[in-house]
């Protein structure tokens, strides 16, 4: 195994086995955000209930938000393989081609070169957007603990973060283009026969991903998903509408 | 045999033995197997032995010999072994395996070999190059070399010019590379195992004799520039033919014939120097500036038909002459061969019509080879698949596209059937020192057959030398350090002619020189010769030199990468044997094969042969610098063919 | 025909390069692209200077000396050898830049020329059969199918001129090693050594400097050889299943419970 990650193909499989693990919980994630699209609800938004239900899951046989740490710990890990491996490769690429004579492009699409830009703003999205919705740190508009729906709501009214969030998930997108075609590469478990179904695959995913995503904040900014039941947050915990 | 070694008999006339076994010819090379003497594994690693040249020859012997265990140094001026020459032979390799159920046979390939070669080789070595011919498709295979196969899994072949059997087996359009490939791998896996040192960048200058063995080299590390000395117990070389002494041919750039020369010069014979193939397949010159011709594989012949207009001057394009204003000349003068025609009377039949007026393309020299019929016939797809590569290679190259227009084909130099005089073990005139490959006169006589030459390097390389090699060397002839005086004699030799280059500092780059020596030789001692022009062209070569060694620029800096220093150091050699070559050519009165004198022709302007006086091979030895070489004989005996007029009519 | 050249020189290994400036007229449009370097040079030595060092030999595309880099283009803009690239194709009067392969893996001998031998030592490292000179099976005993040949063959026509190490923005040799491993594992002959093979190879390609791949596909965009980029899906294939299957040294006796 440690010879393994040592070569650069081996090292190459855990970013992709990484980078994979990373887009199934993409999937996830954006599958769970459409919740929201069932709008504010009667009693209770529908997102919100899904969040618990997450909280929830397993219980009593797990603790409370026992599987999602699990999850989390998952997460953090494949994030972390996938970070250490393309760093240390990128280090072996550079010592290998001198960046000085930069080498000419010959059709190599903007995509796999924007992969480090992307994946670099991603990686501060990723920051940002735990610090707002997860931790409730970045308050620029108001937020209240287990008030998805009304947090959401709230923050996509707000143009910038609107803009912020389209721009992140346009990246997501362009990384995810080149990412789940190459996984099938560095796998090798494409061919000349499959690459054009590959090729489409990986496209198609990654414009649902992208537009599971982006509908969201679109969908609040424009007001076609209704304000939150007790409009005003506060009112919201009060109402016993979200946590526990 | 051992017993030899060391031995000066002669046939007579200063000649060595060609030391033939005795027995009928098929068990000559089996009797001689089975007498030669050995050296046992554990006094293998001992012995030593410098291979020069990577090629086919070069490599599988420099592999073959690292196996058996001995310590093998590999020499190669390409950055790489893998880049020899060989890697541009497209054909195909002949082997007597009798896979198309025809009634091939060692017999009949023998026969064929000897027959294209207008009876001017060996019977002996042509037998053994011919039983050992299916080997070498065994041994190619079982290294992974991926030969064309039909559907069922089996190898292909397909025919090629001169034979009425299918017996040439290919790979695609790019036989060599693969067999080269293949040669290269089993050398580079002996490079792994510890027992071959491969030099590429480096080239041989000299040979090194001690007590009249050959005992060593010198070579310039091309990189460096530094003079370096090696020893040991034999010296092979390998290091191809000497075709580029034409200036315009197929040979790589780089190809020369200055370790044979060097060799020649410190008493190794050179055989036949005048037999030299002109490849009738290769794409038109277009200009002056061009500093190389390429070749299009002889297959072509097999699908394509060769034609110029009956009318001198013709403006139309192809596509608009009718058949009946075509002239076919090779199936009209030649109908049981037709186009497959052998290649020195296809190029002689394309040159004659060429003179005679008849010739298209922008200078006039080209005839067409035309597949308008055979793409008709077996549909595009089936020629795409057998020629694909090279209908490529000519659009990229002449951009016109082969598969609407016909290719404009005209003859080129291409192969040297002369070159260092050997026995039947391969050893030159020179204790110790073995040539294999093209660099030896060889088993193709006056002319050779299409698919044959990967055949001889190949069989020289994997399966004669290493057990030539091992009998010679069962006799300890002593250590030798590069520190003994005549490794530096002969170093001091080496630094003085390069210095002298320099010393000259002239204006002329050596590509000229070597461009207009190189069209006097075509000229006067190629495709036809005779002896007014070929004392014309003693003279003219004479001048050159004497201009070459007056003017050529060669830049300054011999410790270091200097490529106009290379260039012009192999110039200077070829300089010498352009003369060799026209002696030989004016000495020969007949013409055979390659070699064609305009005095000895029949009446339709065939050649004629003169069995009497030359059935034999002239060997030539250095006369030194100002003096004239020394022609001896080695009369070739026939015993198991009768000499008859090649016909291919 | 006249050209600019912009042409990098650089003395030895140990030096610094620099371009410099030249000028060429009365080309030929039919010469290629090495015929307009030689006339370069007969231009150099008659003003007695120092001739521009390149590498060629077959002129014909199939030895895989030739290894300029064209403008950025390794090999040329047309994806064949740069001996085949011809001055008809530029328009007269162009400025034309000429450098060496820029990874470091190859490092720069002189002027144009690059030192290529770690792709012999990837070679040395698997890239063969081990099989002795001598009597070996009859081929036809060991039936090969048309199409794997054709597909054994199509990684076998590499020529090792390094283009595609030199046109990969992380100077990767993966698709050279892949074009070997495909070649040699595809056929039957290969099977025994597959596994070491591939592990050898790649260990050895890491250790000369070679980058990795990060599927830009520029190598075979560039290959004058027309190479796949599936051989580096093969390459990563059987490399992640021989690391899978490799065998300990000594395999440990089985005991029943």
């Amino acid at each position: 195994m440690r010879e393994f990650w040592d070569s650069t193909i081996g090292k190459k499989v855990f970013v992709a086995v990484g980078g994979t693990i990373l887009v199934a919980y993409l999937i996830l994630h954006m599958a769970g955000n459409l919740w929201s699209l069932a709008g504010p609800g009667t009693v209770e938004p529908h997102i919100d209930e899904y969040a618990s239900w997450l909280r929830n899951f397993g219980e009593p046989l797990v603790p409370y938000e026992g599987t999602l740490w699990v999850v989390r710990a998952i997460l953090l890990a494949a994030l972390v393989v996938h970070l250490v491996g393309v760093i240390q490769l990128r280090a072996r690429n550079r010592k290998a081609r001198p960046p000085e004579y930069p080498a000419r492009r010959i059709g190599r699409s903007w995509e796999s070169r924007l992969m480090m830009v992307s994946g670099v703003v991603i990686l501060v999205f990723l920051v940002v957007h735990i610090l707002q919705f997860s931790t409730l740190t970045i308050d620029v508009t108001p937020l209240v603990e287990g008030a998805i729906y009304a947090n959401l709501y709230w923050a996509f009214q707000e143009w910038y973060v609107v803009l912020f969030y389209l721009a992140a998930v346009f990246l997501v997108g362009t990384h995810l283009r080149h990412a789940i075609w190459s996984v099938f590469q560095t796998l090798g478990v494409d061919s000349p026969e499959r690459n054009g179904q590959i090729k489409a695959g990986a496209s198609l995913l990654t414009v649902v991903i992208v537009a599971g995503f982006a509908a969201v904040p679109i969908l609040f900014f424009t007001g076609a998903l209704g304000v939150p039941i007790d409009n005003e947050p506060t009112a919201a915990v009060l109402a016993g509408g979200g946590g526990r | 045999m051992s017993e030899m070694n060391g031995a000066t008999s002669t046939n007579g006339n200063g000649l060595p033995d060609a030391r033939i076994p005795d027995g009928p010819l098929s068990q000559k090379w089996r009797t001689w197997l089975d007498a030669h003497h050995l050296v046992g594994p554990r006094n293998r690693p001992g012995r030593s032995v410098i291979v020069v040249g990577t090629g086919l020859a070069g490599a599988s012997a420099a592999a073959t010999l690292a196996e058996q265990g001995y310590k093998v140094k590999s020499f190669c001026f390409q950055d790489s072994p893998r880049r020899a020459h060989s890697i541009a032979a497209q054909g195909g390799i002949n082997a007597a395996k009798d896979y198309a159920n025809e009634g091939d046979s060692i017999q009949r390939l023998f026969y064929d070999t000897i027959k294209g070669g207008d009876f001017r080789s060996r019977e002996a070595n042509v037998w053994r190059l011919a039983e050992l011919s299916a080997n070498i498709i065994d041994q190619a295979v079982a290294q992974g070399v991926p030969f064309n196969r039909e559907y069922g899994g089996s190898l292909a072949t397909r025919s090629f010019g001169g034979v009425l059997v299918q017996r040439t087996f290919y790979a695609r359009g790019q036989t060599g590379q693969q067999l080269l490939l293949g040669a290269y791998s089993a050398l580079e896996w002996q490079v792994k195992a510890g027992n071959v040192e491969v030099f590429s960048k480096h080239e041989m200058l000299d040979l090194v004799k001690v007590d009249g063995r050959a005992r060593g080299i010198i070579v310039r590390d091309l990189e460096t520039g530094e003079i370096e000395r090696f020893a040991a117990d034999a010296v092979i070389l390998a290091t191809g033919g000497y075709t580029n002494v034409y200036y315009l041919s197929t040979n790589a750039m780089g190809s020369n014939v200055t370790a044979t020369w060097r060799a020649h010069r410190r008493g190794a014979l050179f055989a036949n120097p005048c037999f030299t193939q002109i490849h009738p397949t290769c794409i038109p010159q277009s200009g002056d500036y061009q500093s190389k011709l390429t070749l299009m594989s002889e297959s072509l012949r097999n699908d394509g038909r060769i034609w110029v207009p009956r009318k001198p001057n013709e403006e139309r394009p192809p596509a608009e002459i009718p058949d009946a204003e075509r002239f076919y000349f090779l199936e009209e003068r030649y109908p049981a061969f037709g186009n497959l025609a052998p290649r020195d009377i296809a190029s002689r039949a394309a040159k004659h019509v060429c003179d005679d007026g008849l010739g298209v393309g922008g200078t006039g020299r080209g005839v067409y080879l035309d597949f308008r019929e055979a793409i008709a016939e077996q549909g595009r797809d089936a020629i795409e698949g057998k020629y694909g590569n090279l209908f490529d290679m000519y659009a990229k190259i002449t951009g016109d596209d082969p598969y609407e227009t016909p290719m404009m084909i005209y003859p080129a130099p291409h192969y040297a059937m002369g070159g260092l005089w050997v026995d039947y073990e391969l050893q030159t005139t020179i204790e110790g020192l073995f040539a294999i490959g093209e660099a030896n006169f060889s088993d193709h006589g006056a002319n050779r057959l299409g698919a044959s030459a990967l055949m001889q390097a190949l069989a020289d390389g994997y399966f004669i030398v290493p057990h030539t090699v091992t009998d010679y060397m069962t006799v300890d002839h002593g250590d030798v350090s590069t520190e003994d005086a005549e490794f530096g004699r002969v170093q001091d030799e080496v630094e003085e002619r390069l210095q002298a280059l320099v010393d000259v500092d002239g204006t002329i780059v050596p590509q000229e020189f070597h461009r207009e020596m190189g069209m006097v030789m075509l000229d006067k001692c190629g495709m036809s010769r005779d002896a007014e022009g070929l004392k014309e062209a003693i003279a003219e070569i004479r001048r050159i030199k004497a201009d070459f060694w007056e003017n050529v620029r060669v830049d300054p800096g011999i410790e270091e990468l200097n490529q106009s220093l290379e260039y012009a150091n192999r110039v200077s050699d070829f300089l010498e044997l352009g003369e060799l070559m026209c002696f030989d050519a004016l000495r020969r009165e007949e013409s055979c094969g390659g070699h064609f004198r305009e005095e000895h022709q029949t009446e339709d302007g065939e050649a004629l042969r003169d069995d009497e006086d030359f059935a034999s091979v002239t060997a030539w030895g250095w006369g030194g610098e100002d003096g004239e070489p020394v022609p001896y004989d080695e009369h070739l005996e026939f015993e198991n063919v009768e000499l008859a007029t090649r016909s291919y009519k | 025909m006249r050209f600019n050249l912009e042409i990098w020189r650089q003395f030895d290994r140990e030096s610094n390069g620099h371009f410099e400036s030249f000028t060429v007229d009365g080309i030929d449009p039919e010469s290629s692209f090495l015929e307009m370097l030689d006339q370069l040079n007969a231009q150099l030595g008659r003003e007695k200077q120092r001739m521009v060092a390149f590498d060629s030999d077959c002129r014909e595309g199939i030895c895989g000396t030739c290894s300029l880099v064209i403008d950025g283009y390794p090999q040329g803009p047309r994806q064949v050898t740069a001996c085949q690239i011809y001055m008809r194709e530029f328009t007269d009067g162009a400025t034309i830049k000429v450098e060496p392969y820029r990874n470091s893996a190859f490092p720069v001998m002189r002027d144009l020329i690059t030192d290529r031998s770690a792709l012999d030592r990837v070679i040395q490292a698997g890239g063969y059969i081990s099989t002795k000179t001598g009597p070996q099976p009859d081929p036809n005993s060991m039936p090969v199918s048309p199409e794997t040949q054709k597909e054994a063959f199509d990684a076998a026509i590499c020529i090792g001129c390094g283009a595609c190490v030199a046109a990969c923005p992380n100077g990767s040799a993966m698709l050279f090693t892949g074009a070997k491993v495909k070649h040699l594992n595809l056929l039957p002959q290969g099977q025994p050594e597959r596994t070491t093979r591939v592990i050898g190879m790649v260990e050895q390609m890491d250790a000369e400097g070679f980058g990795g791949c990060t599927n830009y596909g520029e190598c075979s965009r560039v290959c004058p050889q027309e190479i796949s980029l599936d051989v580096i899906g093969m390459l990563n294939r059987e490399y992640r299943k021989a690391r899978k299957d490799e065998q300990p040294a000594h395999r440990a006796k089985m005991t029943a419970q």
